[in-house]
């Protein structure tokens, strides 16, 4: 039982992690129908940017952990906006249906290249805010910075919802995921929505950076994978639904952990891929997920 | 009209200078990984092979000629190995090529130097097949400096089953060719000792989290974690052990000694143990000129990783002997050379005396290891006695 709870824990801090990165693929995704496939490198980014502050690879410390934060929301959100400006408008204004996707990700590569130059091709340590020893918790070890995570991810997409539902911004940002034409007839600048909805995005991939880098290795390739296997996790839960993006992290990162100890660490990467194959042959729309009646 | 008669002339002067400096240069090609996982190794060796180079060119060179390194970056990985074997003998035109620390890389790419006659020191790699790919043929062009996976195996099994006599023992090694040849090795020298791993667990590179494998490890028992795999993931798994709760010692392969596991363990890398050929210690008056060359040259208090730098060292001075007795360049005459090295060769890590033989392509034999042990960032030896008698020099038993 102790065993099945630590391979909870463990499950359920590396699901928050593909989760928040998700939850970057939804918010593009709702505004304009478009993904930033480079979530995955404005996380690695976002968590370089943050270790350039907090570590001593460029003359620092130059702060702690915690004021460093906002420095990576602010460059997060001008990464994102970036993204947006060069690779996903000039396609979205032709209607290009498919230009957006191989912008995004030859500005993901580019990025990989910078950031190689700028720091290296070697994983780094990125310095723990918080006491590096393990807590128990009901029987089983559980570190500091894994609860961080975990709270810090749904912290962040409360407060998305939040905004969404109560501020006007917000508002305008819903009315241009259910109907941008209609949305943009209202008066809403739906453009600068989008702008907006990729520097969010950004944000929301930087921040989870720098809370999961403590736990991974920080450097260039980071991330790669976890860009891939959030993707998996957006198809899963449905690239529409915020509830879908929590239950569809917490099914892949516990079926990676419990198939490695009770089936054999070499499948370890099997079941969540199975699942995303049989959720796309079932339900292709993800499994919280509305499917679009798309009106030819 | 002179005056452009004049530069012409010049030009064609200055275009037959480096002319006859490129024919004149012995061009010894040198890959390994630069860059990622395993560079800490890559770069050591790349440097200390640079400092054996500079100061043989500083005595004069061989048979007058300076040596020319030609180093590639093959990131370990397997197609760019075999794109830089093929670059290295077809443009560069090599004469001998030194490196490769990841063993799928050497057996992936070698088959071009043993194709085209021209012999390779694999300085670091160290899978047990490395130096066996080609011995059935007349000609062996693979040689090797390095403690292969038989030698490690045997000494991980020596010093945890005979002198600390531990009987349950996990391994975790990582899914490439090193970690899975190795592993083989490691199950086999266990066998003869009688003893079956109780948890034999695998995992991929860059993978984040190790708590199946540790916890699959703990569940059964084990005493001890055997590793095989590479500084990055290795620290990922000092670190899970942490996390868990579950503090058993950890050996491994000598990969442990890495800078970038030291590193991203931080102090749960003190202890763990591994074999090494060489450890940063000036005990004899060859390794202190070493180590400070070696400082001096990098700016750096602790060579990345040792071993790769003593055996990237060595390696240059043992073509180099070979082609001074060959007095030649020419693969066949520089391979028969090496098999049969008339005047010992003193290294870092140890006096090469008759190396290597027809058969023998192993310049490396157990009892030039020793145990080393990570304590407070560095490698030290484990044993007292190891580092009192740590200034003989081991040389290779006699030959059956």
């Amino acid at each position: 039982m102790e065993i099945f709870l630590q391979l909870i824990y463990s499950g359920i801090a590396l699901g928050m992690i593909y989760g928040v990165i998700a939850f970057g693929y939804q918010l593009t995704f709702a505004t304009s129908g478009t993904l930033n496939f480079g979530q995955g490198d404005s996380l690695m980014l976002g968590a370089l940017v943050g270790l350039s502050l907090v570590g001593n690879i460029h003359g620092g410390p130059y702060m702690n952990y915690w004021l460093m934060i906002p420095i990576v929301v602010v460059f997060g959100a001008m990464q994102g906006a970036f993204v947006e400006w060069i690779g996903v408008r000039p396609a979205i204004k032709i209607k290009s249906e498919f230009g957006w996707i191989m912008s995004t990700i030859a500005l993901a590569i580019i990025f990989k290249n910078v950031a190689e130059n700028i720091w290296g091709k070697d994983d780094l340590k990125f310095p723990s805010p918080l006491s590096e020893a393990p807590i128990k918790l009901f029987g089983a070890n559980i570190l500091p910075m894994e609860i961080v995570v975990v709270v810090g991810a749904l912290a962040m997409m409360a407060a998305v919802e939040l905004f969404n539902r109560k501020s006007i911004y917000g508002k305008a940002v819903v009315a241009t995921s259910n109907d941008r034409d209609a949305a943009s007839l209202m008066g809403i600048n739906t453009s600068a929505v989008i702008t907006f909805s990729y520097a969010l995005s950004s944000v929301t991939a930087a921040v989870a950076g720098v809370l999961v880098a403590p736990l991974t290795l920080t450097g260039a390739t980071m991330g790669a994978v976890l860009g891939l296997k959030a993707f998996a996790v957006a198809i899963i839960g449905g690239l529409n639904s915020g509830m879908g993006i929590i239950v569809g992290g917490l099914i892949l990162g516990i079926a990676e952990t419990t198939t490695g100890f009770y089936l054999s660490t070499g499948y370890k990467d099997v079941p969540g891929l199975v699942l995303l194959l049989l959720v796309l042959a079932v339900k292709p729309a993800g499994l919280f997920g509305k499917s679009a009646i798309k009106k030819v | 009209m002179k005056i452009v008669r004049h530069i012409a002339l010049s030009a064609i002067t200055l275009a037959v200078a480096t002319l006859s400096f490129a024919a004149d240069s012995i061009k010894i090609g040198l890959q390994g990984p630069l860059t990622g996982g395993s560079s800490p190794m890559g770069v050591s060796m790349r440097d200390g092979a640079k400092l054996a180079v500079t100061e043989i060119n500083a005595k004069g060179g061989i048979m007058g000629r300076k040596i020319e390194m030609i180093e590639r970056d093959d990131e370990a990985k397997n197609e760019r190995g075999v794109q830089i074997a093929q670059e290295l003998i077809n443009k560069e035109k090599v004469v001998a090529t030194v490196g490769y620390i990841n063993s799928g890389v050497a057996l992936a790419s070698q088959r071009f130097y043993q194709e085209a006659k021209i012999p390779v020191m694999n300085n670091v790699a160290t899978a047990t097949t490395i130096t066996k790919q080609f011995a059935d043929q007349p000609e062996n062009y693979v040689f090797r400096n390095s403690a292969n996976d038989t030698i490690q195996s045997a000494m991980i099994v020596e010093e945890l089953i005979a002198r600390r006599k531990y009987t349950k023992v996990a391994i975790l090694a990582d899914a490439t060719n090193y970690g899975q040849l190795g592993r083989e090795d490691l199950e086999k020298a266990l066998k003869a000792k009688g003893i079956t791993a109780v948890a034999i667990e695998k995992y991929n590179i860059k993978d984040v989290d190790m708590t199946p494998q540790l916890l699959k490890a703990k569940e059964a028992g084990a005493e001890v974690v055997i590793t095989y795999g590479i500084g990055p993931e290795l620290a990922q798994i000092a670190n899970g052990m942490i996390k868990l709760g579950w503090k058993v010692p950890m050996m491994g392969s000598w990969t442990l000694s890495m800078g970038n596991f030291i590193d991203n363990a931080g102090k749960n890398a003190d202890g763990a143990i591994m074999p090494q050929t060489f450890i940063q210690e000036a005990n004899t008056p060859k390794r202190a000129s070493f180590i400070t060359a070696y400082q001096k040259a990098y700016k750096v208090d602790r060579i990345p990783s040792p071993v790769s730098a003593a055996q990237g060292y060595d390696s240059i001075y043992l073509l180099a002997a070979a082609m001074t007795q060959a007095k030649s360049t020419e693969g066949p005459k520089i391979l028969a050379a090496l098999e049969n090295l008339q005047a010992p060769v003193e290294g870092v890590v140890t006096t090469y005396n008759k190396p290597f033989s027809k058969t023998d392509h192993e310049a490396i034999t157990q009892n030039m290891t020793v145990i080393g042990k990570v304590q407070d960032g560095r490698v030290l030896y484990a044993y007292d006695e190891d580092k009192k008698k740590g200034g003989e020099v081991r040389t290779k038993a006699a030959k059956k």
